[in-house]
């Protein structure tokens, strides 16, 4: 084996691996931020410090700059070490990481200066669009490109997952984004209309935006699941038979889930009626893989003890069965009557993008930084661990204050009085929720806490670490 | 509906080409060992204080 020369391309992931770190704590600020505007209003400075204009800030940097970034890393490094094989076109995979670091940018611009196509999730004009399409082929271009030159025969599960994140959300896109420019306007100060209008444009948003928590937050996310939690518990994933299934169980069904956030609008009755019914059927692939990924630490239990990036992984997990029972839950048109605009869909929301997404990804950083900067662990493994329960603590009281607050909301919405007026006003049902906001403000503020432990550990890993490329490695089983 | 044109059979013509990309993952014989890639990931070394990584 001694001839390989070759090695892996691991500087892509490991800039892509800082970022993620850092565009975590930027995306969270934001998010701190607008929770604070929310128990006090005086912190709407100017239009563009106000609310409206930094929610939107807040979910992309999240979604996509934090998110985006950890599954660059990720699957750039789980395709090269699956495939044994060193990533394919070295130089689109630069741009791939100097592109979407662009666009964050460009995000981080125009959306303050309140340039917004106003689709929620797709917020972003037109000239950034196409730069997004340019980036998200070459990104196809590798990752299809290294499976292409594997040394293995088998494509290991993951790989699917971010191959069909990676083509589905070309396809969302394309059709979400599909605009017309006003051209008078200027490139600089872009301006576009939807192609599609009224009810059939909330479909397309909705089915969009949908899909993009499915494939961009869940399929793209579940790549991470089944090649970290195996490789740190060091056993194989429970059934690797059932990741199989749970593969193609999930992506031949996700699709029309989206109509469940149009539930009693105008959209018709019976689109409403198949979204919801297919929000159902999710549970079940859905809760296949997570039972799968926690049960692969069955008999090695007590590893959870002592080691914090298991401990955020399988957390990850548990929050990722909470959500996707709550999820299909709330898409019942009955609870969606009660559910829906209030504060409870914001907390099912983080249970999924906090406990989920960013435990995961915390988790899987954990486990990648000393590999890729030359050490044999973090620099400080308790840190680690106190990152964990921060962040632990900061989601359960996110979630928990969400959730009274929401249900709080919804029951005084609905309820009347005997000669059919609402019983309460609406700024009655601000006021109930204050005190709720101040502790979710508590629990983002513990949330970004653990984010900067996380930054402190992460550059005294860095510090004196070598920045070597791995060779590439001649398959387990392949006598060359 | 008149989106509904637009996105069913969009959905149609991904479930064909994911239908295809299965019916090629069975016939090309992916999933003829359901054990030995879950253990195969385990026997790729990555990690740098570990000898038997560093030359294969």
């Amino acid at each position: 084996m001694s001839e390989i020369q070759s090695t892996y391309n691991y500087k892509v992931v490991r800039q892509f691996a800082v970022m993620t770190v850092i565009w975590g704590i930027v995306g969270m600020l934001v998010g701190v931020i607008i929770a604070a505007q929310l128990v006090w209003p005086e912190l709407n400075f100017g239009p563009w410090l106000s609310y409206g204009r930094l929610r939107p800030l807040h979910t992309n940097a999240v979604i996509f700059a934090f998110g985006g970034c950890a599954l660059f890393a990720t699957s750039y490094y789980i395709v090269q070490r699956t495939s044994h094989a060193r990533l394919f076109a070295g130089g689109l995979a630069a741009f791939t990481f100097w592109g979407w670091q662009l666009v964050i940018l460009l995000a981080a611009l125009s959306l303050p200066l309140g340039f917004t196509t106003g689709k929620e999730y797709a917020e972003l004009e037109w000239p950034i669009d196409i730069l997004i399409t340019v980036v998200w082929v070459s990104y196809a271009i590798v990752f299809f490109g290294t499976i292409a030159k594997r040394t293995v025969s088998h494509i290991y599960v993951a790989n699917w997952f971010f191959g069909s994140m990676i083509l589905t959300v070309a396809v969302l896109h394309l059709v979400n984004s599909a605009e017309i420019p006003v051209f008078a306007a200027g490139i600089l100060t872009p301006k576009s209309y939807s192609a599609y209008a009224g009810v059939q444009d909330a479909m397309v948003q909705w089915w969009y935006g949908h899909n993009a928590v499915g494939f961009f937050l869940t399929a793209g996310f579940l790549g991470l699941m089944y090649y970290f939690v195996p490789k740190q518990a060091g056993r194989p994933v429970y059934s690797y038979r059932l990741s199989v299934v749970h593969f193609w169980a999930l992506i031949f069904t996700y699709m029309w889930a989206g109509p469940h956030h149009l539930h009693y609008t105008a959209l018709p009755d019976w689109t409403q009626s198949v979204g919801m019914v297919f929000s159902l059927i999710l549970l079940a692939p859905s809760w296949g893989g997570m039972i799968n990924g926690i049960m692969t630490l069955s008999g090695a239990w007590h590893k959870l003890r002592d080691d914090p990036i298991l401990k955020f992984l399988i957390t990850s997990l548990s929050f990722y069965g909470m959500s996707t029972f709550e999820g299909p839950m709330m898409s019942i048109k009955t609870v969606n009557a009660l559910s829906h605009y209030t504060d409870w869909t914001v907390g099912h929301v983080h249970s999924g993008a906090l406990g989920w997404v960013a435990m995961v990804t915390i988790g899987s950083m954990y486990y990648l930084l000393p590999r890729l900067f030359g050490k044999p662990e973090m620099h400080s493994v308790k840190l680690m661990t106190v990152h964990f329960w921060v962040a632990t603590i900061g989601i359960v009281l996110y979630i928990a204050s969400m959730w009274i607050s929401g249900v709080m909301q919804g029951l005084m919405w609905r309820s009347g009085n005997a000669d059919g007026t609402l019983a309460y006003s609406f700024v009655e049902t601000v006021k109930v929720t204050y005190p709720f906001y101040a502790i979710r403000l508590v629990g983002g503020v513990l949330f970004l806490s653990g984010m900067l432990i996380m930054a402190y550990n992460m550059f005294k890993t860095m510090a004196g670490g070598s920045t070597v490329d791995a060779p590439v490695l001649v398959p387990a089983g392949h006598h060359a | 509906m008149e989106i509904m044109y637009l996105l069913v059979p969009l959905s149609v013509i991904l479930v064909f080409i994911i239908g295809i990309a299965f019916w090629w993952s069975l016939r090309s014989g992916q999933y003829d060992d359901l054990e030995g890639p879950g253990y195969r990931i385990l026997m790729d070394k990555d990690k740098h204080d570990d000898s038997s990584g560093k030359a294969g």
